[in-house]
């Protein structure tokens, strides 16, 4: 059983690194800036999971704690890159009185595409 | 057949990746897209640190490279193009010069290494061991790379502290972190850079 359960792990992880090397194709083609945005985002979970696995399969429980950081840092960077492209800035704070006040925000109807 | 454990394997194919990442940071144009691919080369090479046994290694790398790096290098990007500007041919034989002899150098150094976990090596043998020994009875804790960092070479990492802070206060200075960050737009030759893309649209 124990046996079956490594192998299992070790089919996961190697079904994870086909996908982390697709998503990475996407990264390296992805004619839209979303589509880079939306790849290295599924990237970054792909390699929590990956660390997962990995951590089971050479019997090191620390792994785990390292993919919880991952998925936290994760979420930063993704925090950040939309703040960048929303508002060209990355020290405005998300409050709604903020949010409101119209030098910072691009209205609507101004709203850019900027070219990546 | 001892190298073809399934570990070894992984290795393999995270480092093949690492090598498509680097050489693609090098061959792009855009830059969001290398601030992009910087986050996912530090993601790669941690989760190759982990597998390499190295896991504060692998933390470190993962906090500093794949987090606060990438919103580091999106502030600098405020303040530049968005592009990067094409450098002629006859201005990089210099640099690849320099690369190749580096790393020409780098494999000759790869003799003189101790085997991996070398029980004779000298970071194993001499004062490695007196540290291990030591930290039990002196410092008290189980952690023998806290004991060595925070007491036995308690000065050095007090200054690295202090290194690492003056940096940072110099990246906040430049990129404008502060409080008036959000109000507060680049403008290089006086043309306000947040504005190209507007200006393009309409």
């Amino acid at each position: 059983m124990t046996q079956m359960l490594y192998y299992i792990n070790i089919g996961t992880a190697f079904l994870l690194l086909i996908g982390m090397a697709l998503l990475l194709a996407r990264l390296l083609s992805g004619p839209t800036l979303y589509d880079r945005i939306l790849a290295v985002n599924s990237f970054g979970t792909k390699t929590v999971l990956f660390l997962a696995v990995f951590a089971l399969i050479i019997g090191r429980d620390d792994g785990v704690d390292i993919a919880i950081l991952y998925a936290l840092m994760n979420f930063i960077a993704t925090i950040a890159v939309l703040k960048f492209f929303r508002y060209s800035a990355l020290g405005i704070s998300l409050d709604d009185d903020f949010i409101e006040d119209e030098d910072t925000v691009p209205k609507a109807s101004e709203k850019k595409e900027t070219p990546i | 057949m001892n190298f073809l454990t399934p570990a070894f394997i992984l290795d393999v194919g995270l480092l093949a990746m690492l090598v498509v990442v680097a050489f693609a940071v090098v061959r792009l144009r855009s830059l969001f897209a290398i601030v992009m691919l910087q986050g996912v080369y530090s993601l790669i090479s941690a989760a190759w640190f982990v597998s390499l046994d190295a896991v504060d290694v692998a933390f470190t790398e993962a906090a500093v490279g794949a987090g606060i790096s990438t919103v580091l290098m999106l502030g600098a990007m405020l303040l530049t193009e968005r592009e990067v500007k094409p450098v002629p041919m006859r201005r990089q034989w210099a640099p690849l010069f320099i690369v190749v002899i580096t790393g020409m150098a780098m494999f000759y150094a790869i003799g003189d290494m101790p085997v991996f976990g070398d029980p004779n090596s000298i970071a194993n043998a001499t004062l490695g061991v007196e540290y291990v020994e030591a930290t039990k009875s002196q410092i008290i804790i189980p952690n023998v790379v806290s004991a060595v960092l925070a007491s036995y070479r308690g000065y050095d990492t007090f200054g690295e502290t202090v290194v690492v802070f003056v940096a940072g206060l110099g990246i906040v200075l430049l990129l404008g972190l502060n409080g008036n960050a959000g109000k507060w737009r680049a403008k290089p030759n006086g043309q306000d850079v947040s504005q190209i893309g507007a200006e393009d649209a309409s």
